[in-house]
């Protein structure tokens, strides 16, 4: 096995088995989805309209919550210093990292999406373009997410510092998302997807360079 | 193999404090160093700096191995067998899938039955690490040493926490690794068990 998958069964092993990882995030996701409808009131017509940005909020909130630990754990139990002086490089840790994080987050998420999405009576179509956009997008939460993560990882409070840091980052991801939802909801094209998986596939190759300078910095600090 | 470690006129910072200055030794291959100083004096931060992990104030390290100069210090980092302050260990992790997984991540795969046996950690394989006493952790983190197969040991403290029995195992793991041509430098304050140089820090410069 190579460092790269040793280190990514390792990461996807620990979330579930310390918790914090994919069944934190699901519950995290299931009560806003349930929230919302019981907040709004039995407006279909709305609750369809609102559908696809509160769930991709609600989806790229959930997969922050563990996103804090992603470089913290093992920065402070010394895990961290052993992974910077393997024959992998710290760039190549950082997206074995992001790939469990999305694996063991983005995915469940991804995947439990359609079921929520009855609570806001989205069509047979939009379902499907929810389900897609999430899949597309996801990856870039948690990439981007970690270049929040390597920032804040020697901080004791990072969790709450992160989301600063990371949402207004998101902010493409969250926008093109809902926009698939809302193409299928009404029909008229808007191109949301090629910018989804543009934002999506740049965020995801370019992140672990730039994570992996935090992770340099913090370090040496 | 590498045939020495040579630094010269080291610089070892934290922030704007300056813990160590215009320091200069040699180790070579089969030699062990001794860092001693007082608490603060700039032991663990010197051992970061020569792992690549800490930047130098000024000066430079380099690993001579053949002809080739290592200097760069991701590179440098790459042969160093890293025996830190904390143990890294996970509480969920057996102990035998913590050395494996550090195994595999190091690129060498095979015979973590045997380490356990070296270190005396046979019996607790399968036990959860949080079950470990610090002792027991301490055994693990020096398995994992092993299994690095780096020429180069960096050992913070590695006498700590453990019992007599265990202080003797570290003294004769370092012998071994010296005796199969390897290198290290401990930051330590009981001796190492073996003729080797010591090296002591002081407060703020080095006195020899």
């Amino acid at each position: 096995m190579t460092p790269f998958l040793a280190l990514l069964t390792r990461d996807l092993r620990l979330s579930v088995r310390e918790g914090g990882g994919a069944v934190l995030a699901l519950g995290f996701f299931a009560l806003v989805a349930t929230l919302v409808p019981l907040g709004v009131g039995p407006d279909l017509n709305l609750l369809a309209k609102m559908g696809g940005g509160i769930l991709w909020v609600g989806a790229a909130l959930a997969a922050l919550l563990s996103l804090d630990r992603l470089f913290q754990a093992d920065y402070e139990d010394g895990s961290l210093d052993l992974i910077a002086l393997s024959p992998l490089s710290l760039e190549g840790a950082a997206f074995a990292k992001i790939a469990a994080h999305w694996l063991s987050t983005g995915l469940p998420l991804t995947l439990l999406s359609p079921i929520l999405s009855v609570f806001f009576g989205l069509s047979g179509s939009a379902v499907i373009a929810l389900t897609m956009s999430l899949a597309i997008g996801t990856p870039a939460v948690s990439a981007v997410g970690a270049i929040g993560a390597s920032l804040t990882l020697s901080l004791r409070r990072g969790g709450l510092i992160l989301p600063l840091i990371v949402l207004p980052l998101l902010v493409p991801a969250v926008m093109f998302g809902a926009g698939m939802v809302l193409e299928a909801q009404t029909g008229l094209t808007n191109g949301a997807v090629g910018f989804l998986a543009a934002f999506s596939l740049a965020a995801s190759l370019l992140s672990p360079f730039v994570a992996a300078q935090g992770v340099r910095l913090n370090l040496a600090g | 193999m590498i045939q020495s470690l040579t630094a010269e006129k080291l610089t070892v910072q934290r922030g704007s404090r300056r813990l160590v200055e215009n320091l200069s030794f040699t180790v070579k291959a089969g030699q062990a160093l001794s860092l001693e100083g007082a608490n603060g004096a700039g032991k663990t931060s010197l051992l970061r700096l020569i792992a690549g992990l800490l930047p130098a104030g000024a000066g430079s390290v380099t690993l001579h191995e053949g002809d080739t100069e290592i200097s760069e210090p991701e590179e440098r980092g790459k042969y160093v067998g890293w025996l830190g302050h904390h143990d890294a260990l996970k509480a969920s992790f057996t102990v035998s899938e913590q050395l494996a997984f550090f195994s595999k991540l190091y690129g060498r795969e095979g015979d973590e039955i045997a380490l356990l046996g070296q270190v005396g950690l046979s019996r607790q394989a399968e036990l959860p690490c949080r079950y470990l006493s610090a002792g027991q952790r301490r055994r693990l983190a020096l398995a994992r040493l092993l299994a690095s197969r780096r020429p180069l040991w960096l050992l913070d403290e590695p006498f700590a926490a453990l019992d007599t029995v265990g202080k003797a195992l570290v003294a004769r793991l370092i012998a071994l690794h010296c005796g199969e041509g390897g290198l290290v430098i401990a930051a330590t304050h009981e001796s190492l068990g073996l003729s080797n140089e010591t090296l002591r820090l002081g407060n703020a410069v080095l006195k020899l």
